[in-house]
């Protein structure tokens, strides 16, 4: 069985996201990038299917400025056996991501295709679902559990109230969600070995996808920002302050 | 043209999001139909007709829709779509999981979580886990939007409006519910209480999160955890708040031996007061609660329960 894996490049998680003085975006000059935290546990959970001797193929695939190899060397690194760079200096949507990765799934023809549930940059959780409609797959979004046998994939999703199983004919579309496993770190022989691995780029105005934008991003501003608060000597006072002051209890 | 507004709810009860979500769809400026789809929904459908600024309410009532998953219910808001120009859903993980599922399939763009309305074609929302808020516009003809439902009000109640049945039965072959397990609790639902107490890693493990219960208990608050407190397995992962859990915004919300990460700052740094109890000073949950006690929890807890 083959498995497809889409990632994303991103700013690093513990990077706190300054906002550009223009307010035209956000500032990503120089800031640390890294693979999103949700697309490691994608890749993880793929090496492992193939570890099970459940998946024959990992693919990487990534969508983004050349720079974003680097992420697809830390996926072939971790375990993958090629990757793909659909390579494009525009900043795209979700539905151009997905309609870009309808071509590949098209193109490669995965039983699986495993992505994070959403990106730490953006924050849309749309891809997955997009990609699913688009290839007219089912869906197990949010899983912290994958089980594949006869053909079906059951995948456990972390919903509001707990957790939901649903089982999905294969071939299908899985987004994994924070607790499905813990990614592994790279070694440095196996990052060495990534070197050598397949990286095939294809530029992203190739593929007869409409990359026109549908959404335009009119401005981007700092939050509000909370005034500072008090330190209180003990609970007597922070019991009386939320009485009197905040009034809240 | 209209709006369309997806109900969330359980099959028992509507959820607070619905009324919420409604509350975002009548800042639209149009008519707002809302459609209920589930097992046994009359009572839900009668309760829908009841709620402020709802024209028509759209009731289907099929065991096919009892879990509402993705495939099906994106068939049946498929099936409704033309006569709508704005389809609107609460950002919980229900409308999360179709509504991209519909974008797609309607061949437009979604603007997830929004939290402000500016006009029909304009919104805000947050990025990078609540660092930099976006104004986007939409430049579809049809606009699939998912509400941040803690950025909104509960709309008020009117004279019940026409509830019109639908018989439309879609039932997708690409997926079957297998089983759910939900988590039992007495407590007010999380996103939806007013105040809501929160333990992290600081709790040291599960059994000392019975020390928030009688707090909880005091002040008719609902539990929550930081993203640690859930990987390190104290508590269910349902119970998480932050940018990968839940959304909360209280009138208070009290932050037990939380540091602070941007993750979880992300979750509650909306809620109205914001409470810290930790014993490292130099936290980043102090700079944006608005009191702060540097102690030890355990020590303080019992003192916080009997002072209330």
């Amino acid at each position: 069985m083959k498995v497809l894996v889409p990632i994303k490049r991103v700013i690093d998680y513990n990077v706190k996201a300054r906002v550009k003085c223009d307010n035209s975006d956000v500032d990503l000059a120089n800031v640390k990038m890294a693979m999103n935290p949700f697309c490691e546990i994608a890749i993880e959970e793929a090496i492992r299917l193939k570890e099970a001797g459940t998946a024959s193929e990992v693919v990487a695939v990534t969508i983004g400025a050349k720079a974003s190899q680097e992420q697809l060397r830390t996926a072939l690194a971790l375990g993958a056996d090629k990757a793909i760079h659909i390579e494009t200096d525009e900043k795209l949507e979700s539905l151009h991501i997905a309609k870009l990765l309808a071509k590949i799934v098209e193109q490669e023809a995965p039983e699986l295709v495993i992505l994070g549930k959403q990106s730490i940059d953006s924050d849309n959780n749309q891809t997955g679902q997009m990609l699913a409609a688009l290839t007219n797959r089912g869906q197990g979004t949010f899983a912290s559990k994958v089980v594949i046998e006869n053909n079906k994939v059951n995948v456990t999703r972390e919903v509001d109230g707990g957790l939901q199983t649903v089982a999905l004919s294969l071939p299908a579309i899985v987004t994994t969600d924070l607790r499905l496993n813990e990614p592994r770190y790279a070694s440095l022989p196996n990052i060495m070995k990534a070197k050598r691995k397949p990286l095939e780029v294809v530029a992203a105005d190739s593929l007869g996808v409409d990359l026109a934008p549908r959404i335009q991003l009119v401005s981007v501003e700092e939050p509000a920002k909370r005034s500072g608060g008090i330190i209180v000597e003990d609970v007597a006072q922070l019991v009386e302050k939320l009485k009197t002051e905040a009034k809240v209890i | 043209m209209k709006t369309l507004v997806i109900a969330e709810h359980d099959n028992g009860a509507l959820k607070p999001e619905t009324s919420k979500t409604i509350n975002a769809a009548v800042k639209l400026g149009l008519d707002v139909d809302v459609l209920v789809a589930g097992l046994n929904i009359s009572a839900m459908s009668e309760k829908l007709a009841t709620i402020a600024g709802v024209n028509v309410v759209l009731s289907v009532d099929h065991a096919v829709y009892e879990h509402q998953l993705a495939e099906s219910m994106t068939d049946l808001v498929l099936s409704l779509a033309d006569d709508y120009s704005h389809i609107v859903a609460s950002a919980t993980t229900t409308g999360k999981n179709f509504m991209p599922r519909v974008a797609a399939l309607l061949d437009v763009a979604q603007i997830s979580e929004i939290i402000d309305v500016i006009d029909a074609d304009t919104f805000k929302r947050p990025i990078y886990a609540g660092n930099a808020i976006a104004t986007v516009k939409s430049l579809d003809a049809k606009k699939v939007i998912t509400v941040r439902a803690s950025s909104f009000d509960l709309q008020g109640e009117q004279g019940a409006v026409s509830i019109n049945t639908l018989d439309t039965v879609s039932d997708s072959q690409l997926s079957t519910f297998v089983s759910v397990e939900q988590t039992e609790s007495e407590r007010p639902e999380l996103t939806a209480a007013e105040v809501v107490i929160s333990g992290g890693r600081g709790m040291q493990n599960g059994e000392n999160f019975a020390l928030l219960n009688g707090i909880a208990d005091k002040l008719g608050a609902a539990i929550g955890a930081s993203r640690a407190a859930v990987d390190a397995g104290f508590v269910p992962n349902d119970m998480q708040v932050g940018q990968t859990g839940k959304i909360v915004a209280p009138n208070l919300y009290i932050a037990v031996g939380i540091s602070g990460a941007i993750q979880h700052l992300a979750g509650m740094k909306d809620s109205k007061v914001i409470v810290a109890i930790n014993k490292d000073p130099d936290a980043p949950i102090f700079q944006v609660a608005d009191y702060g006690l540097v102690a030890d929890l355990f020590e303080v807890l019992p003192q916080l329960e009997n002072a209330l």
